[in-house]
């Protein structure tokens, strides 16, 4: 087990840069995932860790031990492929030793450890068959403990639940996390599911264009996003975003104004009189009611149901759409009016630039 | 299924018996006429031989007149060398051309598809120099690197192909695992690759086995022959021994008709076992 530190890594495909500047700290132990739309970068970031990827500069420490030039088996990583990548002619047990033979491990200690993980993944009746007699999930475990035979200081998955469905994947992800619970390994876990990396990680990486966004909590990410774009990536559905001015400054605090919802006062020392905002509300915050620190009015368009709680589409003052969770069985019908708050803990109040700005409302 | 369907079908099934009856029927009348007398041949050569017209003659004689035998096994040696090389060397040269981006990969690949568009024939004159001073003129050997030369450039295509279908995922797994890039290559692609290499078996072995030209102007002593190089002695200027002719014809098919039959079953396991996902 290790930690795993990467410093300004850059990653450039002649003129396009798909990692830019990437530094990242991972504590011995710790669940990291990597999250973000694709195309962020994630992927490549896990494969210039596996060494399957070289850096264009920029520095990968796993163990304190520098791994820039090391081959991927050198570096003392195990990978789970999105598509399995089981060796389709080797039935499950070869497929676990196969890597094995070549890093030096004794016959009797391979058995040993295919036995282990065997057990782990509940694989024992099935090491003799191939994987094209196994269903998706078996392949999945197959895969899974082939990275754990190997003995790795880290763990990298990139994206092993995206081909199972939809029952599978919750089950095979409470089987990681268990996994990681009886392992104690590093994990680096990348996935462009939210639920997935709110559920799993100690920490999350969000990623966007080759930058790292935000890293941190799972609920500190959804409590106290740092940015528009954390923002409006972590929680679904997305957060509302409603354009914003400072009206005036009276003792600290900040009349802001727009369009689409009631004059809102926040305290903001950093705040001037005409700076540009935006106020985002997360839609299972906002409830029915007459007045709040935030409230906002709109006319329904669509509702939809998914049985604890229904999403209503809303047409704002100025045009746009926003969405409001409701709970229970009434829902307001399409054409209807609706009056919604939020308390002031859950109004996320952000810069011209897009950061956050620290700020109470009352 | 439907008239329309039924009809359809139907005339589909009679342009491939069709085109198989043009296919196979030159053969049959080869085999067919080889177990037959002379006058037979000529008198009625459609009808199969009966007990009047039936006769071994011909092989007697290709067994006795001729060395048979080992023209057969210079054949056998040439065909199946040739195509193990082709074979090892084409999915080799495919796959560093396709997994590995090197200085100069480009140009090299574009190098070896010329050698499908130009004939190998062309460069008959320069090759039989090539031969001649290398010491190698009249010697299997020679033959064997002609059809390696000739065998390559398609192979090679079409490994590419079929190595570009394999996910790269499972080369990266090999690489965390800690394969070795040659055992990667011999244990993870190439069974993988099966049916594609039985197909380019069977592309590489048929031209090699009725090749006439090369074995024509490369060998010249008895000992080297080929097959069908041997058969050239019954066909005349003035006398054709057609006993002789058919009976070798009949034989050299034997061999190719047995490796395609193998190689097919090899395709047809390969294509319905090699599920990736």
């Amino acid at each position: 087990m290790a930690n795993l530190s990467i410093e300004h890594l850059n990653k450039r495909y002649g003129a396009t840069t798909v990692l830019n500047d990437v530094n990242l700290s991972i504590e011995d132990g710790e669940f990291v995932v990597l999250v973000g739309p694709s195309g962020c970068g994630k992927s490549t970031l896990l494969r210039m860790i596996a060494g399957l990827d070289g850096a264009s500069g920029g520095d990968i420490h796993i163990a304190g031990k520098l791994v820039n030039t090391l081959a991927p088996a050198e570096r003392g990583i195990a990978m789970v492929f999105q598509s399995y990548a089981l060796y389709p002619h080797m039935n499950v047990r070869k497929n676990m030793t196969f890597g094995l033979k070549f890093t030096g491990v004794p016959p009797t200690e391979r058995e040993r450890r295919v036995t282990e993980a065997a057990r782990m993944l509940r694989l024992e009746e099935l090491l003799e068959r191939y994987p094209r007699d196994l269903s998706g999930g078996q392949r999945q475990r197959v895969a899974i403990g082939r990275a754990i035979v190997r003995e790795p200081e880290v763990f990298l998955f990139d994206e092993p639940l995206s081909n199972l469905d939809a029952a599978l994947r919750v089950s095979t992800r409470v089987e990681i996390a268990n996994l990681h619970r009886l392992l104690k390994s590093t994990i680096v876990y990348v996935t462009h599911d939210q639920v997935e990396a709110m559920t799993l990680a100690d920490r999350i990486v969000v990623m966007n264009k080759g930058c790292i966004e935000q890293v941190g909590k799972p609920l500190d990410l959804y409590y106290e996003p740092a940015n528009l774009f954390v923002a409006g990536f972590i929680g679904s559905p997305a957060m509302n975003f409603f354009e914003a001015e400072v009206e005036g400054i009276e003792g600290g605090r900040a009349r802001v104004t727009g369009a689409a919802f009631r004059t809102l006062d926040i305290s903001a020392a950093s705040l001037k009189v005409g700076d540009r905002l935006t106020v985002g509300v997360r839609p299972e915050h906002l409830v029915r009611g007459e007045a709040g620190a935030f409230t906002a009015e709109g006319i329904v368009e669509l509702v939809e149901r998914l049985g604890e709680a229904s999403f209503a589409y809303l047409r704002r003052v100025d045009g746009k759409m926003f969405v409001a969770e409701v709970r229970g069985r009434q829902t307001p019908a399409p054409g209807e009016t609706v009056t919604l708050v939020a308390a002031s803990p859950d109004v996320h109040v952000f810069d011209a630039s897009g950061l956050r700005v620290a700020t109470e409302t009352r | 299924m439907t008239r329309d369907q039924r009809a359809r079908s139907i005339g589909v099934h009679l342009v491939l018996i069709a085109y198989s009856l043009l296919a196979v029927g030159p053969i049959l009348l080869v085999v067919m006429n080889s177990f037959k007398v002379r006058s037979a041949i000529f008198g009625s050569p459609l009808t199969p031989p009966d007990a009047s017209t039936f006769s071994l003659i011909g092989y007697e004689k290709v067994f006795r007149s001729s060395h048979i035998l080992l023209y057969y096994s210079n054949s056998l040696i040439v065909t199946l060398v040739s195509m193990a090389l082709v074979l090892l060397f084409g999915a080799m040269a495919a796959w560093a051309l396709t997994e590995y981006r090197f200085r100069g990969s480009t140009a090299l690949a574009l190098f070896l598809s010329i050698g499908i568009m130009v004939p190998i024939r062309l460069g008959s004159v320069a090759i039989l120099n090539m031969m001649r001073s290398a010491g190698l003129n009249d010697t299997l050997t020679a033959l064997v690197l002609v059809y390696v030369a000739q065998g390559l450039p398609m192979s090679i295509f079409i490994l590419s192909e079929f190595i570009q279908q394999i996910p790269k995922d499972l080369r990266d797994a090999a690489r965390c695992d800690g394969v070795p890039e040659t055992r990667i290559f011999f244990e993870v692609v190439a069974p993988l690759l099966r049916p594609a290499i039985a197909t380019v078996a069977v592309f590489t072995i048929v031209p090699i086995w009725n090749d006439l030209w090369f074995p024509l102007i490369l060998t010249s002593s008895d000992s080297t022959h080929t097959v069908t190089l041997g058969v050239q002695q019954f066909l005349g200027q003035y006398i054709t021994d057609w006993n002789s002719v058919l009976a070798a014809l009949s034989m050299a098919i034997l061999p190719v008709v047995v490796i395609y039959v193998i190689l097919s079953r090899q395709l047809i396991a390969g294509l319905t076992s090699g599920a990736v996902k």
